[in-house]
């Protein structure tokens, strides 16, 4: 099994990649898959914490991971539809150019 | 002692073959094991889907007054072996502006994840492939990947009824996996485990010392299991749910673009998928591997498990022969006015029967609940009074 | 062995997300994140959470990819370019990942090896959640109820 620190290195790189993709990227729909990728990194991390833990005790990591999860999937489908009214109203799904404060 | 060496005769002669490999490490060992396993169901169930494929014409045939295949081998039975070698040797047709690597890995995908569903089901005693805690929720979750491989199709193809078929598929996938995974958790809910396994161990017994435990004999279980395959049937897309490859308005749907050996493995993965449900339904509702009556548990267990999914295939088959198409807007709104409401009720009875002890009393007020919903529900679709022309909304 | 399979798993998921985040088209893009999504549900496995794994492949393949599919397809418009591209978001990343892995690297009492725990099973996970953690549950399940009608009305088109 490897340590500790490998997983959370995997998840350190998967956290920098979803933050790439959000930030760099101007289409909506890559800014969401950054931010889902950024949370299955912490997830990630939550459960090696567990995992690693010297006393075997109540399943918190997993637990929260679950949630997270749940938490996501509300995120991702909210978002989603928000792009898709933004794309009825502006005819676009390219953030630089939501520029207007009025409808 | 006989009786159990036949019953037991596949995993001793796993066991026997391990040993072959002993004093390996123990990695080689767990991989033979899984690879062994992985033979033996694929094995098993190509051999089944050679088999129904030319039953089910044979079956058509007998339910439409005509032959059916009866040219190659005696009764037609080496039919399937002239379709796989005309299948490969088929022109593999890519269009040119089809999207290539996702137009080739959409069948790969398809029928990986319904073999991987095939894997979790208990096929007798000792017979479970990969035994897993979850193995329910396994099966529903390669199970779901098989709408990316749809969508996938469709898109690669680069065609519009490839992609319509896919949206429908989508679509209706979507809205009757509710029902699907609704059905089970009264099941899970009663034995209080995803196991597959111990789902099919709570179903052990014989009430009265004639009627088997299975959860088909409760109201809510015979009630999961309609709605169970009802779903089953539209989560295979088979007839009357076949509108997304329904031939007379979409020329096949997601396959239409697929020619050869790829159209070949949509086809089996249709198969596979019809296989795994029924399998899953034989063994949350049906009692698994158990015998119907305690005198006939000499039969080996997967015998009585193969004859009851080969009913349950049947039931398939005879269906198709027998029902219309339906038309898309009666299916979504069937899923979401009728089969999710029954699905709550399920639960509801399930609760009921399980606070009651297991008694004539719970299985009385079960039905009763069951009975009531049912009721309601008919009375607030009724459809007789809307039975207006129907007005046509196009896609903006 | 468990060696391997993390190399493996390790090389799947960051190719995956890598190419999810960089892909110019947007379907390509999607279909890798559901690579790196199945990869971190493998470590789910490895790390012998199975049921956190299951939920994982369940929900994001199943449900979110589904979903930023049909959102491609619905939003989708034959001469809008998915290009663009910010130069300054990659510096930024770069600066977090190196900041990251300079606070892992320095942090000795994190290369530990996993000690022996018995495994979790589904019950015990059910058992915790429906006593320790019951308002949490009712929390995720009121929101994933808000969500669901949010979702709804957005996309919902006006009747005028």
């Amino acid at each position: 099994m490897p340590t500790l620190t490998l997983f959370l290195m995997i998840s350190a790189a998967l956290f920098s990649i979803g933050l790439l993709a959000a930030l760099s990227r101007r289409h909506a729909i890559f800014i969401l898959i950054g931010i889902e990728m950024m949370l299955a990194a912490a997830n990630l991390n939550f459960i090696a914490f567990w995992r690693f833990d010297p006393q075997p005790q109540s399943p918190t990591g997993v637990m929260v991971a679950i949630f997270s999860i749940a938490i996501a999937a509300a995120e991702a489908a909210v978002g989603l539809a928000l792009v898709i009214a933004v794309y009825r109203h502006y005819r676009t799904t390219s953030v630089d150019k939501l520029d207007q404060l009025k409808g | 002692m006989t009786g159990e060496l036949v019953d037991q005769i596949f995993v001793v002669a796993k066991h026997w073959l391990l040993s072959l490999l002993g004093g390996s490490p123990d990695w080689v060992i767990q991989i033979a094991s899984s690879l062994l396993n992985i033979a033996a169901v694929l094995g098993a169930f190509l051999t089944l889907f050679a088999l129904i494929s030319v039953l089910e014409r044979k079956i058509l045939a007998r339910i439409q007054n005509r032959y059916g295949p009866n040219r190659v081998g005696p009764f037609g039975l080496l039919q399937p072996v002239a379709d796989g070698i005309k299948m490969l040797i088929k022109e593999d047709i890519v269009p040119l502006r089809a999207d290539k690597v996702v137009h080739f890995l959409a069948p790969i995908m398809m029928v990986a994840s319904t073999i991987l569903a095939l894997g979790v089901i208990p096929y007798g005693r000792n017979m479970t492939p990969f035994a897993i805690d979850g193995g329910i929720l396994f099966f529903f979750a390669v199970g779901s990947a098989t709408e990316l491989a749809v969508f996938m199709a469709g898109w690669g193809s680069n065609n519009k009824f490839s992609m319509l078929g896919a949206m429908r598929a989508i679509a209706q996938m979507v809205s009757y996996e509710l029902p699907l995974i609704l059905t089970v958790l009264p099941v899970v809910m009663v034995v209080g485990s995803l196991s597959p396994d111990a789902i099919v161990a709570a179903q052990s017994g014989y009430r009265f010392g004639a009627v088997p435990h299975w959860f088909v004999v409760t109201p809510w279980g015979a009630t999961a299991f309609l709605l169970f395959f009802v779903s089953g049937l539209v989560e295979s897309n088979r007839t009357p749910f076949d509108m997304p490859e329904g031939e007379s308005e979409i020329v096949a749907g997601h396959m239409t673009e697929y020619s050869g050996f790829k159209y070949a493995t949509f086809f089996m993965a249709e198969y596979f998928g019809m296989f795994a449900v029924s399998g899953l339904a034989v063994t949350l509702f049906l009692g698994g591997w158990h015998a119907p009556m305690r005198w006939l548990e000499f039969v080996p267990s997967y015998v009585w498990f193969f004859a009851k999914l080969s009913v349950l295939l049947f039931v398939f088959i005879w269906i198709r022969g027998t029902l219309p198409r339906m038309r898309i807007d009666h299916v979504m709104g069937f899923a979401w006015k009728f089969m999710l409401p029954m699905a709550f009720a399920c639960i509801l009875a399930a609760a009921v029967w399980h606070y009651q002890a297991h008694g004539l009393a719970g299985w009385l007020w079960s039905l009763g609940v069951v009975v009531i919903v049912y009721f309601g529900l008919s009375r607030l679709a009724d459809t007789k009074k809307k039975f207006a022309p129907r007005t046509y909304r196009f896609a903006e | 062995m468990s060696t391997a399979a993390f190399i493996v798993i390790a090389t799947l998921t960051l190719a995956g997300a890598l190419a999810a985040a960089s892909l110019s088209k947007l379907i390509h893009a999607a279909l890798c994140l559901v690579v790196a999504f199945v990869g971190i549900a493998a470590f789910f496995f490895l790390l012998g959470a199975e049921f956190v794994g299951l939920v994982q492949v369940f929900v994001y393949v199943g449900a979110v990819a589904v979903l930023i599919v049909f959102t491609i397809l619905l939003t989708r418009r034959a001469d809008e370019n998915t290009g663009g591209f910010n130069w300054g978001g990659v510096v930024l990343a770069i600066a977090v990942f190196s900041a990251l892995m300079w606070a892992i690297l320095g942090t000795p009492t994190l290369s530990i090896a996993a000690p022996q725990i018995e495994a979790l099973t589904v019950k015990r996970i059910g058992e915790v959640l429906m006593t320790d953690y019951v308002w949490p549950l009712q929390c995720v399940g009121l929101l994933l109820t808000a969500a669901l009608i949010g979702g709804l009305i957005l996309v919902m088109e006006d009747k005028r």
